[in-house]
């Protein structure tokens, strides 16, 4: 039998979402020199670096045939406890690794309705979304934690520099490496997709579905609060309201990345191509001026473009 | 109904599943499409119903040329297809399956139940069926489910009805009122197309046959003017003689012993042991625990008591790892289902019970490994594709399960369970599976074969276990066996 040779179109539908996120760079920089400016391309970076940890975590999720609606939640749950931790003396790095901590934990419960609570995600995620969030009100009692002081690894995490790259865009860089490692290079990344791909067959084929599910959603809460400590970082204070809505950005970056929401199919390159999509949009409609309910709307004709030709394939 | 069916092609991916077949049904007519598995029979009566659409050739139906979209449409001309698989809806009650998209209505979407209970009632009557169509689905035997099926068919005044395997799962007393159903049915002008693999069957009740072999239409002859061999020679093309491979192993010593094994619900008290070089063929009805016994064993479900030893050792086992750690293979029933990821290459999916064979202890991949270890089973097992990135998907039949057992064999296990190895299989590609297992007994493997083709278990097995409702009812010697003792037992009789 012969191999079958890929068609242009389907090199096109296979790097869709690429070339749209080259037409938008280009067409966006063409209109707008504010937007064209390496300054911009860097702050652009920094900001896509929030959702792209957690979008990372979440496609792990994804491919498994799951959802994490908790990520936002997680992050401003796992923010409050750190910023607390800080404001009442402790060090900020023994804080920030217990924020981390305390967030895969986050994840972990989760994970454990969900395997051994034989809840389907989106309703284990929606339950752990809405008290995960009451609990950070109750913790902030809704008002945001400042003061933090001055403390010199918590303002690099989000504000420093490294061979004048933002600190959040190398972690971003070093994050994606790891993940696609993980994905393409381990027994761990052929669970996942096994899983996603045909549940039963990987069960009786030996896989452990229920643990490595489990430490997908704790990959997933240790992302987002690695995103809620730069985000600490940023703004010097952590908000009860942070990171909600969060979810909803990161599910887009990963369906414009071309990851199946059934599971089994996908790429954290696809996912990192839909998160500097979604920032470009978000960075050059800003700069554009075009007004944020208008932004929104373009948000997701781009997201229904993408995943409709994702299905052609 | 007459019906004429000419030049009829089919391709799914790269499998050719019909070439040039032709069917020639007339009205009232009880008409047998036989052939072997994979011969192309259900696949025909479904391009007839809709279900698929041709890629080349005619539909005649009393004269005009037709082209169903759905089986909807078949069943508005009358054409009604009951498959071998449950179509069922598990929650819902027997009239509500029944009736499932052809309520009664009082008008305006409200349902008229005391008119669709009082007509649920006489179909059921008329198939002597003592079953109440209050009762929910998931509260009856398969059998009983089977029955149900076939009253669906009856609710529409339909013209020609296409059975597929009807009486597989069911008893000798429903088999009995099915063919009294099948009877009255033509008398009154209704076209049967009966398929099924039951010889004797064929011989009672069918007035015609036609006969598949590989997707090409071989004859149709009246059945008075054949018989048995005939038959079989058309299906197979050659002497049944050829089919099973022969072997020549002394079994050595028990490998599996299987003590009191018992899962509520599935089966109980079940106690049996296998040697190395024996094939022990497992037989039964379907729906009759074969296949449970089976995942108990594999820990896919967790017994309730019972033991299970391995080379003498008691082994506790869990879950499917397990299994697979203790020297255990099991190729599921149902490779769409349960044994293939169908979206995945050959590479992936014969990885994916291997992980250890192909990375270091940190669990990083090493991509020459894996590369050689799949290049190694395609030659093996001679899987035809284009290479080891072909999608499962994409494969015929008997190269898929080709697949499956390359990757149960990768895992070199002391003790393969096989659950129906030869399903929906091409005749070639089942020779080679014979060849294989033969192959791995002479190596030393115990095979436990479950299979609901009696000619199969007759032509493989060194033993025959033969189950019924979770029970063992007896284990028969090769050479005691027949299929008339197996079926007797499989139906509750003693031998």
């Amino acid at each position: 039998m012969e191999v079958k040779k890929k068609g242009v179109a389907s090199y096109l539908q296979e790097y869709g979402a690429f070339l749209a996120l080259i037409f938008l760079v280009i067409g966006i920089s063409i209109v707008s020199p504010e937007f064209r400016t390496g300054n911009n391309f860097l702050s652009l970076l920094r900001q896509s670096s929030i959702n792209g940890l957690i979008a990372f975590g979440m496609t792990g999720v994804i491919l498994t045939g799951g959802i994490d609606l908790s990520v936002g939640s997680v992050l401003a749950l796992s923010t409050a406890l750190c910023a607390g931790m800080i404001s009442s003396g402790l060090s900020a790095g023994l804080s920030i690794i217990l924020a981390l901590a305390i967030g895969t934990l986050l994840g972990v419960i989760s994970g454990l309705l969900i395997t051994k609570g034989r809840l389907q995600p989106f309703i284990a995620t929606l339950i752990t979304m809405t008290i995960y969030r009451g609990l950070t009100m109750i913790y902030t009692d809704g008002k945001p934690i400042s003061n933090l002081g001055d403390h010199f690894i918590l303002k690099f995490a989000g504000k420093g520099n490294l061979f004048g790259i933002p600190v959040p865009v190398l972690i971003l860089l070093c994050i994606f490496l790891l993940f696609a490692f993980l994905l393409t290079q381990t027994t761990f990344g052929r669970k996942v997709y096994a899983i996603g791909s045909n549940a039963q067959c990987a069960q009786l084929a030996g896989v452990n579905i229920n643990k490595t599910k489990i430490i997908l959603y704790g990959i997933s809460g240790l992302m987002a609060s690695i995103s809620g400590i730069i985000l600490l970082s940023r703004l010097n204070s952590a908000q009860p309201t942070l990171g909600s809505g969060y979810e909803l950005d990161a599910i887009a970056s990963v369906a414009l990345g071309g990851t199946s929401m059934n599971g089994g199919r996908g790429k954290i390159q696809g996912t990192l191509i839909g998160v500097l999509i979604i920032a470009v949009l978000n960075n050059g409609l800003n700069i554009l001026g075009v007004s944020s309910y208008y932004q929104d709307v373009v948000k997701g004709l781009v997201i229904l473009l993408a995943v409709l030709a994702d299905r052609k394939r | 109904m007459d019906i004429e069916m000419k030049g009829i092609h089919k391709s799914f991916g790269d499998n050719q599943v019909l070439k040039d077949a032709e069917f020639y049904l007339k009205s009232g007519e009880i008409h047998a499409l036989m052939g072997e598995n994979g011969a192309g029979k259900s696949t025909l009566m479904k391009i007839l119903t809709g279900v698929y659409t041709k890629d080349s050739g005619e539909i005649i139906v009393d004269g005009t040329v037709v082209n169903y979209k759905n089986p909807q449409q078949a069943e508005k001309a009358g054409i009604v297809f009951i498959y071998q698989e449950l179509n069922v809806l598990f929650d819902l009650t027997v009239e509500e399956n029944l009736f499932m998209g052809k309520e009664l209505t009082k008008g305006f979407g409200i349902c008229n139940k005391k008119a669709m209970q009082k007509k649920a009632q006489e179909v059921l009557d008329m198939m002597g069926v003592n079953i109440s169509p209050k009762s929910v689905m998931s509260e009856l035997s398969v059998g009983q489910q089977q029955m149900i099926e076939i009253c669906k068919a009856l609710m529409v005044d339909a013209r020609v009805i296409i059975m597929d395997e009807p009486t597989a799962a069911l008893t000798q007393n429903e088999t009995r009122a099915l063919f009294q159903v099948i009877a009255s049915l033509r008398e009154k002008g209704v076209s049967i197309v009966y398929i099924s693999h039951r010889m004797e069957e064929i011989f009672e009740i069918c007035d015609r046959i036609t006969v598949l072999r590989d997707g090409s239409y071989i004859d149709t002859k009246e059945i008075k003017n054949l018989n048995m061999n005939d038959v079989v020679k058309m299906m197979i093309g050659r002497e049944i003689g050829e089919r099973f491979p022969s072997r020549n192993i002394k079994p050595g010593k028990e490998i599996l012993q299987v003590k009191h094994l018992t899962k509520e619900g599935f089966c109980h008290d079940v106690t049996f042991s296998v040697r190395s070089g024996e094939i022990l063929g497992v037989s039964g009805l379907m729906g009759a625990g074969r296949t449970e016994i089976m995942q108990t064993i594999f820990g896919n479900f967790t017994k309730d008591q019972g033991e299970i030893y391995i080379e003498g050792q008691k082994v506790e086992i869990k879950n499917p790892s397990q299994a697979m750690k203790a020297g255990i293979g099991f190729l599921t029933e149902d490779r769409k289902v349960e044994g293939l990821m169908l979206d995945k290459s050959i590479r992936e999916n014969i990885s994916l019970a291997n992980p250890g064979k192909i990375s270091n202890r940190q669990g990083v991949l090493s991509k020459k490994s894996e590369r050689n270890m799949v290049d190694r089973s395609i030659e093996r097992f001679r899987i035809r594709c284009f290479g080891s990135e072909h999608l499962c998907g994409n494969l015929s039949g008997g190269n898929q399960q080709k697949v499956v057992l390359a990757k149960w064999i990768e895992t070199n296990p002391k003790i393969l369970i096989l659950d129906e190895p030869t399903r929906g299989v091409d005749i070639g590609a089942k020779k080679e599976i014979y060849q294989i297992m033969n192959q791995l007994a002479a190596e030393g493997v115990a095979i436990i074969m479950v299979s609901s083709e009696l000619p199969e278990i007759l032509g493989m097995s060194d033993r025959i276990m033969v189950v019924r409702e979770g029970e063992i009812r007896g284990i028969l010697d090769k050479k005691e066996a027949d299929q008339e003792k197996i079926m007797t037992l499989a139906t509750g009789g003693t031998v």
